[in-house]
């Protein structure tokens, strides 16, 4: 497993805030997290009569990166879909139990859908730049909220900085977003999901169609980033869960197998059904 | 054998002859139509022929054809007749005659051949005989006459021109005038208002207007007593014929023209086709209110037709809930664009002009009833008509377009914590505009093809205005107009004078093809343009 862990690219800190307790002591699926970001609470969500997730419980710790891994279908893109209600579009989708982002129920009847989604940014498996320039892509959420002209200039530099694009595309802001390579453009959206200022950032499997140097800039950025954002990462690749997050939930058909600090898992997992996927066993 | 079908070549040549058989029927028509079109204006020579029994005849040949000889014995020398343009309708009553080519005793191009091309009657062959000022005689015989038409014939073709003018632009406008005072009056009248400052005003104005009336009136008999100039012209068997130098469009001796004088008559025939309006119930000069039709009744079609469209596709498929209800309407659509054409141009007719037409006469013209004014044909309903008859095509294709918009794109959108609404205008709108246009497009090319719907709904054979005029408001929505199609129609087979106008069928159906065509073009062009702005093969 430590092959794993000293992977070219970055190393993952250890961190030690936490002393470790003996297995099966902590309630499975929380880190005792000084502020947890995001609380999951018995979640169960069922597509029509399938059901997609049981009975979740999670606290996602605040400006970490949080890493969910599992099989195909395993339910870790459904449960990072819940953050931002984007599975509301879904027809016949039940949830049942809470989320809390901030402590406040992000299905609560007073939630306004907009502002959550403002506040928690998401970047898609497949990059999806807008058919618009670079700016007008950078700057479509920032318009949205009536911000104008050069205070739009400003936030689009920012945020094109902040996604560590701005160098490559400076003299071609006006240019078709879609004229980028793929690793561009999924920096494109990380910088459009950072211009509207969110608290937290979704990624679902964001390298899964990069090369590995693309790959690897984004799990750079990735790093960087985390002194501002919690970030919760959805991926299929071991190494990269490994080198890039804090944290890592396991998932097996639609439930939390285990979660830990990253370190602990690709070390020590407690369940066997995680050492099995991480030593390559199935999946 | 097997070999050779499961190679799969057969169907290779089966599909690329398929293809190859539909390029060569489309490339026949459209030479077809452009061999026949092209040639129509070209000065083509005139001959002669004197006939064993002594008749000259003077024309232009325009058909060959072989005498069918039912029954005669193989080996029998063809026989062969030619059809010629005789002309001179006010002499001899009909402008073609067939002529046997075994009784032609002698076929020559005389130089000095003459043909006028008049606003009556049709072409003249023949010879100038005397050219007369005022009853005057001022020159004898042909080339002595020839000079004195092309001395004359500028100055009196610029003055036909400035009565035409007066005609139709001051008279015009002071009829337009008279009939909106006369409206007003009528309108008063109806409310119980025969005196007063307002009604005693507006008759003043009236009276000025006639006054007016009267100065052109004076002013163009005056024009016209200039227009004093004739010829006597004799056909080729010696028939004379006075005629007025103001009937004369053109004049030229065909057999003498250098090849640079031909291409100059012919450019100039054309440019008359194209910016005149038609002469002797449409078989003559231009028909450039049947082109201005067109192009404005597909223009207001497709302004009409397009945002109905496109919301309508936007509902189906952004915010209908999906099952079968949908599907049921889908299917509705879909079968709505193979309905007959004239069901909608009855349909027209029922609902636009008597229901909504109609409806509008009586709120907003009642003084003018019951003259319609909205309540009969009219480019709008006309437009309407067709726009109902296209909208299924803008809506598949919007449809079409709003399917292939990857969800991650709206996703994408809605994730930043824009609206659907918002979504909808930003993002989906933009990406799916090529596919509208392409919608557009096909509506386009049908509706300028359309003709069985416009007959009953505000085409007419000849339209007194263009639909767009000098006067307020400058668009007149309610107004008859010409079209193409149409005039295809009228012109091939309802002219009474088939034979004469049949090449100018081709010439029209040439045209409307190229109308057709520029209209797409442009579309073309346009989606082009918006596809490169959007396009970047990322999905």
């Amino acid at each position: 497993m430590l092959d794993l862990l000293t992977s070219p690219l970055t190393k993952p800190e250890v961190r030690r805030e936490n002393p470790p307790r003996p297995n099966g002591v902590r309630e499975r699926g929380v880190v005792p997290a000084v502020d947890p970001m995001i609380v999951v609470k018995s979640v169960n969500l069922k597509y029509g009569e399938k059901q997609a997730l049981f009975n979740i419980n999670l606290d996602i710790p605040k400006q970490k990166v949080t890493a969910f891994i599992g099989p195909s279908g395993c339910g870790k893109t459904t449960l990072l879909r819940c953050f931002n209600r984007l599975n509301d579009l879904v027809d016949h989708l039940t949830l049942t139990g809470t989320i809390r982002i901030h402590g406040a129920d992000i299905y609560g009847p007073e939630v306004d859908v907009s502002e959550l989604r403002k506040r928690v940014g998401m970047v898609f498996q497949k990059s999806n730049p807008f058919p618009k320039s670079i700016y007008d892509n950078v700057a479509y959420g920032p318009r949205i909220y009536g911000i104008r002209n050069s205070r739009l200039d400003e936030i689009v530099e920012k945020s094109l900085r902040a996604a560590a694009l701005w160098d490559e595309v400076t003299d071609r802001l006006h240019e078709s977003g879609l004229g980028l390579s793929g690793g561009q453009q999924q920096r494109l959206c990380i910088a459009r999901a950072l211009a509207v200022e969110p608290e937290v950032l979704l990624m679902d499997e964001p390298c899964s169609a990069l090369d590995p140097i693309a790959t690897g800039k984004i799990e750079d950025l990735i790093d960087a980033l985390k002194e501002k954002y919690t970030i919760v990462i959805v991926t299929h690749n071991m190494q990269q869960a490994a080198r890039v997050s804090d944290h890592t939930g396991f998932f097996l058909l639609g439930e939390m197998v285990e979660f830990d600090e990253t370190t602990k898992i690709f070390t020590n997992p407690c369940d066997k059904r995680t050492e099995d996927y991480i030593t390559g066993r199935f999946g | 054998m097997k070999r050779f079908w499961k190679s799969g070549d057969p169907f290779i040549w089966l599909t690329g002859g398929a293809l190859a058989l539909s390029l060569v029927m489309v490339a026949g028509l459209v030479l077809l139509v452009v061999m026949s079109g092209l040639g129509v204006f070209w000065p083509s020579p005139v001959v002669r022929f004197t006939l064993t029994d002594g008749t000259v005849l003077m024309g232009q040949v325009t058909e060959r054809e072989a005498i069918p000889q039912p029954g005669a014995a193989p080996g029998t020398p063809r026989l062969y007749r030619v059809q010629l343009k005789v002309g001179n309708r006010d002499v001899y009553g009909a402008d073609f005659v067939w002529v046997d080519e075994a009784k032609i005793a002698k076929r020559e191009t005389p130089l000095d051949a003459i043909l006028i091309q008049r606003r009556e009657w049709g072409n003249f062959y023949g010879h100038i005989k005397v050219v007369k000022e005022g009853g005057r005689i001022v020159a004898e015989g042909h080339d002595a006459g020839w000079s004195a038409v092309q001395d004359r014939l500028p100055d009196v073709l610029q003055l036909a021109r400035r009565i035409k003018q007066i005609e139709k632009d001051d008279v015009g406008a002071i009829n337009y005038a008279q009939e909106r005072l006369r409206l007003r009056l009528r309108g008063l009248e109806m409310h119980g208002v025969s005196s007063g400052n307002e009604v005693e005003g507006l008759k003043q104005e009236m009276a000025g207007l006639q006054a007016k009336f009267k100065t052109a009136e004076t002013e163009l008999a005056t024009l016209r007593q200039r227009l004093n100039s004739s010829l006597v012209v004799a056909t080729a068997d010696g028939k004379e014929k006075d005629l007025p130098l103001a009937q004369i469009v053109r004049a030229f001796h065909p057999n003498a023209l250098s090849l640079p004088q031909k291409f100059a008559i012919y450019l100039s025939a054309l440019w008359e086709f194209l910016s005149d309006d038609p002469r002797e119930s449409n078989t003559e000069g231009g028909v450039f209110p049947a082109i201005f039709g067109t192009v404005m009744m597909v223009m207001i079609m497709s302004i009409l037709v397009t945002p109905l469209g496109v919301l309508a596709a936007f509902y189906l498929r952004e915010y209908a809930k999906q099952g079968p209800l949908v599907s049921a309407v889908r299917i509705a659509v879909n079968n709505l664009a193979g309905v007959p054409s004239i069901v909608f141009g009855v349909f027209g007719v029922g609902f636009f002009i008597y229901v909504i037409g109609g409806g509008i006469d009586r709120l907003f013209f009642p003084e003018a009833l019951p003259t319609p004014t909205f309540g009969t044909g009219g480019i709008l309903w006309a437009s309407l008509t067709l726009a109902l008859l296209t909208v299924p095509v803008v809506i598949v294709a919007t449809e079409e377009g709003l399917a292939a918009i990857p969800p991650v794109i709206r996703e994408g959108s809605l994730a930043l914590g824009a609206t659907k609404l918002e979504t909808t205008w930003r993002v989906v709108l933009p990406a799916v505009m090529p596919s509208v246009l392409t919608g557009l497009i096909l509506a386009m090319a049908r509706a300028a093809g359309e003709v069985a719907p416009l007959m009953i709904t505000g085409v007419v054979k000849l339209a007194p205005a263009l639909p767009v005029d000098g006067f307020f408001p400058f668009i007149h929505l309610e107004r008859k107009f010409m079209h193409l199609g149409f005039h295809i129609y009228d012109v091939g087979f309802q002219s009474p004078n088939v034979e004469a106008a049949r090449p100018m069928v081709f010439t029209t159906a040439l045209l409307l093809l190229l109308i057709v065509l520029a209209l797409n073009l442009t579309a073309i062009l346009v989606r082009n343009r918006l596809r490169k702005k959007y396009a970047g093969g990322a999905f």
